[in-house]
This record gives C-alpha cells, sequence and structure tokens, in this order.
C-alpha cells in the first residue's frame, strides 16, 4: 500500500518530464522552423547599420562561418546538440551569451513576476472571500462588477494608465527602467529597485486578482451551502469558526492551484507591462529579440518561457497531489 | 412534558420554472408533531415526505430561499433564530443522512471531537469509537476512506459525545450490520430512558417498530397519523388513516400487498385530502378541502373517514 503510494507521485513526476521533453523538442523544431521561414535576415541583423559595407564575399563567409549554407534540418541538429550541451549560443544585440542574457532578466522578470504573484494571489483570494460572505450586498457587486471590467482590461493599456496617473501626474514613481537612469549601477539602493517594481507590479496586480477573486467567490458559496456546513453548523459551530474549520479549508486549495495555474498568463502580462515600463526583464527582451531578428536570443527565450510555464502547471498538478489527502492518502480499505 | 412541539409548520421554496415564472413549492404544510422527554418517537415517511426538512427546520438550518411558518417551541418556549444557534450541538443534536455531512478534507477523528462540549475531547471521540466498533486508525481517516457504514457509525458518534437532551436522527442504520444497529438502538433507548428524546427518522416502518413509542407517519409533507406502536398488531385494526394501514399491509410478513399509485410532487398537490387520489374510502367530501389533524383513540390522524 505504502509502496503504491510512493510509487504513484514517482509515475506522475515521470510521466510529466517526458511530457516536457517532447514538449520542448517539438517547441524548439517549430520555431526554429518558423524563424528560418521569417523575413529576418541573421546576417542583416547581426550587422545592422554596417551592412552596406558588407560585401557579397564577406557576407557568403559570414554565412558559412555560422552554418547558414547548410540545409535546415541540419542547422536546426547542429543548433539543438549546442543546445544540449548548454550551449544557446550569442545574443547578437547584446553580443554576449544568451544564457547570460536570459539568467540576468530572468531574476528581474522573477522579481517582478513573484511580487504580483503573491499580492495579486493573496489580495484576489481576500476579495472573493468578502464578497462571497456578503453575497448579493453592495460590497459583493462592486468586487464581482471590478472582476469581471478588469478580466477584459488588455495589460497595455492598465500599465498606461498606472503610468500616466502615479508617474506622470502624481510624480510618485519613476516613469520606467528597473533602475534611476544615469546611476552607476553599484550606487544603485535596494530602495531604487523597490521604486521601479512597485508600479509594473501594480499593473500586473490591478488584473491577476480577477480571476482568483471570481473562482473563490463561487467556490466559497458552494461550501457555505454544503451539507457539510450545515452539518458544521448543526453542532453549534458558527462565525469566524465555522469559517477557518471549513470553509478556509475547503477553498484555499482550488485557489492554490488556480494561482499556480495562472503562471502563464501571468508570463504573458509580464512581457506586456514590461515593455510599456521599459523594465529590463525577459519579456522586454523578448519583444527586442523578435524586433530586430536576434534569432539565438528569442529560441533561447522560447524555451526558457516553455520551462517557466510548464513548470508552473507542474507546481499546480503537484500542490494538488501533495495537499488534498484525497490524492495523497491511498484507500487504505 | 413536551420537549420539542411543531406546530403547524409549513415551508415553501420559491423556484424559477420555464419562462422565469415564479413557483412556489410548498413541500411542508401544516405538519404537527410532538416529542415527549424520555421517548423515542419514529417519523416514517416515503422519499421525499419532507423527513429531511423537518430535522433542519428544527435547528434552523433551512437554505435561505425557503419560506417558514408556524411555531416550534423547545421545552415549552418558541424557538427564534438565536435560540435555535444557542441550542444547535448543545441541547439538540443532529445525526445526518449521508457522508456528504462530513467535511471532506477534515479528519473524522477531530469532526467528532468538535461536538464533545465538556471534558477531554479526545478520550470521549476513542471511546465513542471503541463502542461503535470502529479501529484505533479511523479517526485519523478522511471521510473517502470510509466505508458506507463506518461513515454512519461516525455520524452516530458526533451525536453520542454530545451532551445534548435531544437527538434526531436521519436515517441512521442503513448499511449497518445487525451488531452495530443493535449498538445504536440500545443507545437511544438508554439515551431516551435517562430523561433525553430522540426522533429517529425513518422510511422502514419494522425497524421503527422496534425501539420506538411513537411513530408519526408522513405524507408528501405532512403528518397523517400519530399512533403509539401498540397499534401495530394484526391487520391494521387499530391503525387510524387508510395510508398507514396500507404501509403496514404492504409489509412482506404481512399481506404484502403494495400500494398502488405514488406520493404527489410538491408542485402538483391535490387540493383536498392529499392522500385522497390514491385512497379506497375516499368520497367527494374528501376532495373539498385538506382535512384537520384530530384526536382520536389516544392517537391523532388526518382523515375524516377515521374511526
Ligand atoms: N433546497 C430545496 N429546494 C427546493 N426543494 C427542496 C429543497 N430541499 C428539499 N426539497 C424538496 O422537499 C421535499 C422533501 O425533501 P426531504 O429531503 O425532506 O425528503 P425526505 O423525506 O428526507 O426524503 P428521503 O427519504 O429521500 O431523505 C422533496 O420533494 C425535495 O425535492
Ligand atoms: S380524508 Fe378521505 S381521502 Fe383522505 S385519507 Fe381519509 S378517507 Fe382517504
Ligand atoms: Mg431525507
Amino acid at each position: 500500500m505504502r509502496k503504491t503510494k510512493g510509487g504513484k507521485l514517482g509515475l506522475f513526476i515521470l510521466m510529466k518530464g517526458i511530457r516536457m521533453t517532447t514538449l520542448l523538442i517539438a517547441i524548439c523544431f517549430i520555431s526554429f522552423l518558423l524563424v528560418k521561414n521569417s523575413p529576418i535576415d541573421p546576417i542583416q541583423a547581426y550587422i545592422g547599420a554596417d551592412m552596406l559595407k558588407v560585401g557579397p564575399e564577406q557576407r557568403e563567409k559570414i554565412a558559412e562561418y555560422w552554418g547558414l549554407d547548410q540545409p535546415v534540418i541540419v542547422q536546426f541538429l547542429n543548433w539543438g546538440s549546442a543546445v544540449l550541451k548548454g550551449d544557446l549560443g550569442t545574443s547578437m544585440i547584446f553580443r554576449r551569451p544568451v544564457i547570460d542574457v536570459i539568467s540576468e532578466r530572468f531574476l528581474n522578470s522573477l522579481v517582478l513576476m513573484v511580487a504580483a504573484w503573491v499580492l495579486s494571489g493573496v489580495i484576489g483570494f481576500i476579495m472573493g472571500v468578502i464578497a462571497a460572505m456578503k453575497k448579493g450586498t453592495w460590497i459583493d457587486r462592486i468586487i464581482k462588477w471590478y472582476c469581471f471590467t478588469l478580466a477584459s482590461t488588455p495589460t497595455f493599456w492598465m500599465g498606461l494608465l498606472v503610468l500616466i496617473v502615479f508617474a506622470v501626474w502624481l510624480g510618485w514613481f519613476p516613469i520606467g527602467l528597473g533602475v534611476p537612469a544615469g546611476v552607476l549601477s553599484e550606487n544603485v539602493t535596494m530602495m531604487d529597485r523597490i521604486q521601479h517594481l512597485i508600479l509594473p507590479v501594480l499593473t500586473l496586480s490591478i488584473l491577476g486578482v480577477a480571476n482568483v477573486a471570481l473562482h473563490t467567490r463561487q467556490k466559497l458559496i458552494d461550501v457555505l451551502t454544503s451539507d457539510y456546513v450545515l452539518f458544521a453548523r448543526a453542532r453549534g459551530e458558527q462565525g469566524f469558526v465555522l469559517f477557518w474549520r471549513h470553509g478556509l479549508r475547503n477553498i484555499a486549495l482550488p485557489a492554490i492551484t488556480l494561482q499556480f495555474a495562472a503562471f502563464s498568463e501571468l508570463f504573458g502580462g509580464a512581457v506586456l507591462a514590461e515593455q510599456v515600463f521599459s523594465y529590463p526583464g525577459l519579456g522586454q527582451a523578448t519583444i527586442e529579440a523578435g524586433l530586430r531578428g536576434d534569432v539565438p536570443l528569442l529560441l533561447g527565450l522560447v524555451i526558457f518561457s516553455a520551462i517557466f510555464v510548464f513548470v508552473g502547471n507542474l507546481f499546480a498538478d503537484l500542490s494538488y497531489h501533495i495537499l488534498d489527502p484525497r490524492m495523497r492518502e491511498v484507500r487504505k480499505l | 412534558m413536551s420537549i420539542l412541539e411543531v406546530e403547524n409548520l409549513s415551508v415553501s421554496f420559491k423556484q424559477y420554472t420555464d419562462g422565469f415564472k415564479e413557483m412556489n413549492h410548498k413541500v411542508i404544510s401544516s405538519l404537527n408533531v410532538t416529542l415527549e422527554a424520555g421517548e423515542i418517537l419514529a417519523v416514517v415517511g416515503a422519499s421525499g415526505s419532507g423527513k429531511s426538512l423537518l430535522a433542519h427546520a428544527i435547528l434552523g438550518l433551512l437554505p435561505s430561499n425557503a419560506n417558514v411558518s408556524g411555531t416550534i417551541k423547545y421545552k415549552g418556549e418558541e424557538l427564534t433564530p438565536t435560540r435555535q444557534s444557542g441550542l444547535r450541538g448543545k441541547e439538540i443534536a443532529l445525526v445526518p443522512q449521508s457522508v456528504n455531512y462530513l467535511d471532506p478534507l477534515m479528519r473524522v477523528g477531530s469532526q467528532v471531537r468538535t461536538s464533545v462540549e465538556n471534558g477531554d475531547a479526545v478520550a470521549a471521540q476513542r471511546k465513542v469509537f471503541e463502542r461503535y466498533r470502529l479501529g484505533k486508525e479511523v479517526e485519523n481517516m478522511y471521510p473517502f476512506q470510509l466505508s458506507g457504514g463506518m461513515a454512519r457509525r461516525t455520524l452516530l458518534s458526533t451525536a453520542m459525545v454530545s451532551d445534548a437532551k435531544v437527538i434526531i436522527a436521519d436515517e441512521p442504520t442503513p448499511g449497518l450490520d445487525p451488531i452495530v444497529i443493535k449498538e445504536a438502538l440500545d443507545n437511544f433507548r438508554e439515551f431516551a430512558d435517562s430523561g433525553c428524546a430522540v426522533m429517529l427518522i425513518t422510511h422502514d416502518i419494522e425497524s421503527a417498530l422496534q425501539i420506538a413509542d411513537k411513530i408519526a407517519v408522513f405524507y408528501a409533507g405532512t403528518t397523517i397519523e400519530v399512533a403509539s406502536i401498540e397499534n401495530f398488531v394484526g391487520k391494521g385494526e387499530e391503525i387510524r388513516h387508510p395510508y398507514t394501514k396500507a404501509l403496514w399491509r404492504a409489509l412482506p410478513q404481512n399481506e404484502f400487498i403494495p400500494i398502488p399509485g405514488s406520493q404527489p410532487h410538491p408542485s402538483s398537490l391535490p387540493p383536498g385530502c392529499l392522500f385522497a387520489p390514491r385512497c379506497e374510502m375516499a368520497t367527494p367530501e374528501c376532495r373539498q378541502a385538506p382535512p384537520e389533524m384530530r384526536e382520536l383513540r389516544d392517537g391523532m390522524v388526518r382523515c375524516i373517514h377515521a374511526t
């Protein structure tokens, strides 16, 4: 019995691993093909404005050096084997190894996303609980209205609005970037970084609460009309104790799972928010890589985002397996 | 003294049918029932006759879309929502109908312990589990790990560890093996003999007769007869209402004659006597107005022709 319990989780992770691997190979191949067939000319992207000074022979030399004269499938395999060895190539626009660019940018993005993730999760959850407890009152209607309106607001629009109100009109926060402009990096303080983080986090959180809040509200309403809450009340439980013992327990799990599954949306939102606030994260790098034809960086980012979203979903599934006793404990009879 | 009196209780639900038409489904109408200290009252009725709703109404736990009228008195004083919430779990305990009434994410041991008002909760829970032959490991299980019988014994335990004066047990015995049924029924008897009272809800008239002192028969949301168990003998000559008689005669060890037809749905109740469409003794008079509950030979009956 005990053995199957551990075995089940092991098998689950193994299956997820296989899926992740096949998914990654497929994503790499498709993105590689897409980039190859796009109008981006990697040589031009590399050379940039100096293009006029480069003759046809030199072009060919560069193409040969990069293996661009070989069939697409060979190019893919070359690139693929390099990736397997941990070499993602060199970013053309940053002139640095792709892995360095991504790790630096990732750290910036991670701070932004984790802050927004925690904030929107906690606030959304609390909003959902309040709405459900006060179902039908004005406060419930306001929360519902807020969530429905926001669920349909584009991130960049909200970003611009936040920027205009808090940075331009009120002047409370810097307008953009990750650190103050014109300050040496060793002189940038923690406070500076946090100041630059607040508006993007705010933008993402304002939008991120809607989903959790609405789901939590519905779930708590269901729980409050459930038979087991009726029986808890029949045993004399009421008010906060009742909510704490039976409500929270039964709504926290779906909320956590939902919030983990929202990783991918958060990632998408971060891309746009970073652009609006010129915040030097992964999202901004993705847009630049795409616009300026930085193929190695773009492919590296694609792989990285796929892993990131996949890990988010994996956590969502795992949280269910670990936290829900119905999944955790095998029938003992 | 009557410990619990339900007078003229009616419960209806607002429901929206097609075309957003608002319908008032009367699921309990003019229901009367009294529970005396020291007695076990069996409430018998077919599925959908309003037995569980009566239990929930007494505790003030009906859903918010229910309209309730009539009075319920506990120890002679009328129950208000505030009083009900003060009595729940302390004076009146419920044994609910199914395992769905246990919190799916809470270990069953803890759920039983929350019912203990005084003294050592853990000890009380272990003692009652032992009494109902629930193994030591059961307290750490979640409801989904329990078999039907274990779940029912857990539900019974919650009422037994409380210090309640009244137990309302909603179908506590199906799925239990005979030894545990006997244990549970003996518990109820002891409990009643110590001056408390039990309302035993069941659809099984036979098991009701084994333990109860009195039987209240429900039909389509109302009481049609209250009779002492001594009335259930022979061919049922001492039984007052035609429906109760028919139930008695339908038992396998009696004549085994099934009752034709079925109980009317709350959305289409007949205007006069609710049993008229299925009653052999029905006269045009029966269809005029619902008969009043009246006293007859030390019992109660809702039938104009009963003797
Ligand atoms: N929340 C509700 N809304 C509308 N109708 C309801 C509601 N709860 C119960 N009813 C109706 O009330 C009637 C009585 O229900 P109740 O649960 O009391 O029956 P019961 O006698 O306990 O039946 P059973 O033996 O199946 O448990 C049924 O017709 C049921 O459909
Ligand atoms: S009142 Fe009439 S219809 Fe109703 S049970 Fe009595 S005899 Fe039958
Ligand atoms: Mg019922």
